[in-house]
């Protein structure tokens, strides 16, 4: 057997509940479960972790790397290096030692060729894991798999995981199947006593039991978003399939029958309907939007591309309807499998001619949950289109945030007049009438019974009762009055959130998943000697309170992860007063932001700025 | 007594006059095929004895889809975009499974542009008709080829087409459609009765009807013109349909005898023998039908094809039977309960 070699003296300095780890495995493999049961065995020991999957768009044979960060300090954003790798890919050994600091820690699979001129400065614990898989005598098309088991019983042990938390996971993640189950813990008690007995710990790193996140709950941003569509009431989801979205949906799927059956009937009330293309998944949501349905569809940005024509006809026939766009890297095709917040501008001016939307952008997956009811009643209440901005880092990772909170407010579903409300408005109702003052117009749906209901809906010019229209000042006074409508809907909207620091004369404007390592990268600036106080945009069009911190504050950077800042490009369009005051620093190469990037592009622009 | 009065003092049997089923005044060329098909939505609609209201109006891009907004007034409409139109309906049929969904669509938007949710609307068999007004031309842009325009079709600014026609009741067949039908804007007793049939259909209906361009293609060589298609014109059956009949089993029928098929809701097609013997539940039948007529320059016109439609997509999905767009916010947000267990689990 062979034993752990270390070449050089690991640092003295502990480093307790504080570092990061890669799973460097194949693709098609297995490996998700193995790496899901070690991260949940960490948040169940109390410890803040983020776990992020690098991905490659493929099925089967390619590198993948599961990311753990854990972070007593409670700093989940993505970080640029590694501190301990879990080698089981030997395609990617060589490059993947690369990312370690000295000192740092390798666990290898020992059927792996170690390369040659492997780096003599970081710990090395083979892992004899074929051979705790011959022995336990695994069917042959499971083998590959159960590898990965044994290395969560090598890594857990030699971290400091406790079985128990181990077994917690196992458990919530297999549920009542206790075959899985039991097969599973075996392997993994197998690499674990295997590792008490033979391995001699030599490294820094270690995990410590904290006080329960009894207030937290771990499940992906898609998961949230479709559970907060069932919360919202949804009765309408087409769709089609699309990496990063189709896991939304195919969580509404999944719990849409236990979630949405009728109580007085017991029948479903959300319909969800895989279509053939992304026109028809926006044109089935529209037209059930214009039927009186909760109606949405998910996509990423090539589904976008292809809705533009229909979200145009739902912004001017004001149809109102849900589209979640959990972003990836364009253009084009791009990289499917990696994230960004490179479609905003698109979205926000998303159709030909005058035109713009509303907006949500969560932050974190709780906030999925949040807007994915919220979403509705704003469609509802606007008649438009609203758009939920979610991306990749988000959707598809698996977080620790905050437990869900049931809605605060009733479903609302905006202005619409069944048979008898008509009788209100003595003959003078018109669709597009602006009755109220306030730009929202009154409507009616289909089957409404009452012979003034019927109206016809056309994406031509139309007058306020919907007849054709070409008259210049019909047409100018309709799409000011959509303008209007949206622009009062920043009331209604998230409100932006601000963290703010002692003394701060610096604003840092961001939105989105980018949140862990912006807030991290503000205290670490604060540590510096420069401290900023940060504001996170959760919706468009822009709001007062973006004004205000505008006029607060000396300059202004706004951070996100696309080419050319696409989020500064619509402030300094919307504020243009503030323009000498705003400065972009935008980035994208297909990861997760990183504070230490957020550090490092502030200090070097107030360099140059101060 | 003139048309109007007529109109007004008629009644159907739920108390409507013609008049309530008209539309807005039409702005299509006079002597469009069109207008003709308008005229028998609504008279159709009337006799059956529909509210209006009860009717929801769908169409694309097009002189045809423009047409919508010329008859069934009382009826909620949706002009959206071209091709799209079975999208649409999609997803509005199931905010009220009582409405009745009539879809007009041109060879330009259903050939051409919005194929695929042709096929793919046909697949799913949301319940509809969909009516295509086939003129073999592109109208609102002035006089363009359409995908059902004939190989060797002159015009006056594209020369020849050297491309074939698609058969949109061919597609229709082979996407799996359970009604298909084709009617010729020149035989409106035919084109009313296919029309009350296809309403009553459980199931999407399509019906291709060959409406002239008088404008564009209306030369007399022209497939879809009216002198080719008087001249030629062989409907396979004459048509008839009898609302809520008695029990009738699909018969197998010889020369000279009437074949009756019945509807789900309980109504009949009579189908009477005109020269030759066709059963229209013989979807190879159909196929041959469709070939040999083009092949050999004919125009067939009648139920080209007829299947029992006992479920349709409604019935795949389990869901409640009143109107879905009616229910109350309590019976849309489930439980805190519910969330809470939730909750729990991902801890």
């Amino acid at each position: 057997m062979e034993h752990p070699t270390t070449n050089t003296q690991a640092e003295s300095s502990a480093s307790v509940n504080d570092f990061c780890m890669t799973l460097c495995t194949v693709n098609g493999s297995g490996s998700a479960t193995a790496n899901t049961i070690l991260y949940r065995a960490l948040f169940n020991m109390g410890i803040p972790t983020s776990g992020k999957n690098i991905f490659p768009s493929n099925i089967k044979g390619l590198p993948t790397w599961f990311v753990i960060r854990v972070s007593e300090r409670g700093y989940l954003g993505r970080v640029p290096y590694d501190d301990i790798i879990v080698a089981m890919n030997a395609d990617t050994f060589q490059k993947d030692l690369s990312y370690l600091p000295e000192g740092g820690v390798v666990f290898y699979a020992d059927h792996l060729q170690k390369p040659a001129d492997a780096r003599t400065d970081v710990v090395y614990y083979p892992m004899p894991i074929r051979q705790f898989v011959r022995q336990a005598e695994v069917p042959r098309n499971l083998r590959e798999y159960m590898e990965n088991m044994a290395y969560v019983g090598v890594v857990g042990q030699v971290l400091g995981i406790p079985l128990e938390n181990i077994e917690y996971a196992l458990t919530k993640h297999f549920g009542s199947r206790q075959n899985a189950l039991e097969s599973n813990l075996n392997m993994i008690k197998t690499g674990f006593a295997w590792a008490a007995a033979n391995l001699t710990k030599q490294d820094r790193y270690s995990v410590r039991k904290l006080a329960p996140l009894t207030d937290c709950i771990l499940t992906d941003g898609n998961n949230a978003a479709a559970l907060g569509a069932l919360f919202g009431g949804a009765q309408f989801c087409s769709w089609y399939p699309i990496t990063p979205a189709s896991s939304l949906v195919e969580s509404m799927i999944a719990q849409n029958p236990k979630l949405r059956r009728d109580p007085q009937t017991g029948k479903n009330t959300c319909i969800i309907l895989q279509v053939e293309d992304e026109l028809a998944a926006a044109g089935a949501a529209i037209g059930a939007g214009w039927a009186g349905l909760r109606a949405m569809t998910a996509t990423s940005g090539p589904g976008l591309s292809l809705m533009t024509e229909n979200i145009g006809l739902a912004y001017f026939t004001e149809t109102p309807v849900v589209i979640w766009d959990v972003q990836r890297v364009g253009p084009s095709t791009g990289l499917p499998t990696r994230t960004a917040q490179g479609d905003l501008a698109m979205v926000y001016r998303l159709g030909h001619g005058d035109i713009n939307h509303i907006l949500l952008i969560p932050g974190s997956v709780n906030e999925c949950f949040e807007f994915g009811w919220k979403a509705f009643d704003i469609a509802e209440h606007y008649q438009t289109p609203v758009f939920v901005m979610s991306d990749l880092d988000l959707g598809m990772n698996q977080w620790i945030t905050d437990k869900f909170a049931y809605p605060d407010r009733p479903i609302d579903r905006g202005r619409i007049l069944w048979e008898e409300d008509l009788a209100r408005f003595e003959g003078s109702w018109g669709r597009y009438k602006d009755i109220e003052g306030d730009g929202i117009p009154w409507r009616t749906v289909m089957g409404n019974q009452n012979p003034a209901a019927p109206y016809f809906t056309r994406g031509t010019g139309h007058d306020e009762y919907g007849n054709y229209s070409e008259d210049p000042q019909n047409w100018a006074e309709m799409i000011q009055r959509i303008k209007r409508k949206l622009q009062n809907s920043c009331e209604y909207l998230p409100e932006p959130i601000l963290r703010e620091k002692p003394g701060a004369r610096l604003g840092i404007i961001a939105m989105g998943s980018t949140d862990p390592a912006v807030v991290e990268g503000q205290d670490q600036l604060e540590q510096a000697g420069l401290p900023a106080d940060y504001l996170r945009i959760r919706a468009l069009p822009v709001c007062a309170a973006v004004r205000e911190f505008l006029e607060n504050h000396d300059r202004v950077y706004v951070l996100e992860l696309n080419r050319d800042g696409q989020l500064y490009g619509i402030l300094i369009q919307e504020l243009q007063a503030f323009s000498q005051k705003l400065f972009s620093l935008a980035e994208v190469d297909g990861l997760p932001m990183t504070a230490a990037w957020v550090k490092q592009q502030i200090i070097v622009k107030e360099q140059q700025n101060g | 007594m003139d048309n109007t009065q007529t109109a007004r003092t008629e009644r159907n049997f739920v108390g409507l006059s013609p008049v309530d089923y008209r539309g807005k005044p039409s702005t299509l060329c006079p002597g469009c095929g069109h207008n003709t098909i308008s005229n028998q939505i609504q008279q159709a609609i009337y006799e059956l004895g529909l509210m209006p209201e009860m009717v929801a109006k769908f169409s694309g891009i097009g002189c045809s889809s423009k047409s919508l907004n010329y008859f069934l007034q009382r009826s909620f409409g949706f002009n959206g975009l071209h091709g799209r139109m079975p999208t649409l309906v999609t997803g509005a049929c199931f905010a009220d499974r009582r409405i009745k969904a009539l879809g007009t669509s041109g060879d330009g938007d259903t050939a051409s542009i919005g194929l695929g949710h042709f096929k793919h609307i046909i697949r799913r068999n949301v319940p509809m008709v969909y009516i295509i007004e086939n003129n073999g031309v592109y109208g609102l842009t002035k006089g363009q080829f359409s995908a059902t325009s004939d190989l060797g079709l002159e015009l006056k600014h594209q020369g020849k087409n050297f491309l074939p026609p698609l058969d949109l009741c061919m597609e229709a067949l082979i996407s799996g459609a359970k009604f298909v039908a084709r009617a010729f804007s020149g035989d409106i007793k035919q084109m009313k009765e296919l029309l009350k049939a296809a309403v009553m259909h459980n199931g999407i209906a399509v019906i291709d009807v060959i409406s002239p361009c008088v404008t564009f293609n209306n030369r007399d060589e022209a497939l879809q013109s009216y002198t080719w298609g008087r001249e030629n014109e062989a409907p396979i059956q004459d048509i008839t349909y009898v609302p809520r009949a008695r029990t009738i089993e699909i018969k197998d029928f010889q020369e000279g005898e009437t074949r009756e098929v019945r509807l789900h809701d309980g109504s009949s097609i009579l189908l009477k023998k005109i020269d030759r013997d066709y059963d229209p539940t013989d979807k190879n039948a159909a196929l041959d039908l469709l070939t040999e007529s083009y092949k050999n320059h004919y125009f067939a016109t009648g139920l080209i094809y007829i299947e029992n439609a006992p479920t349709n997509i409604y019935d795949e999905f389990d869901f409640v039977e009143e109107p879905l767009n009616r229910l109350t916010p309590d019976r849309l947000r489930p439980e805190p309960a519910a969330l809470e267990r939730i909750n729990q689990l991902y801890q």
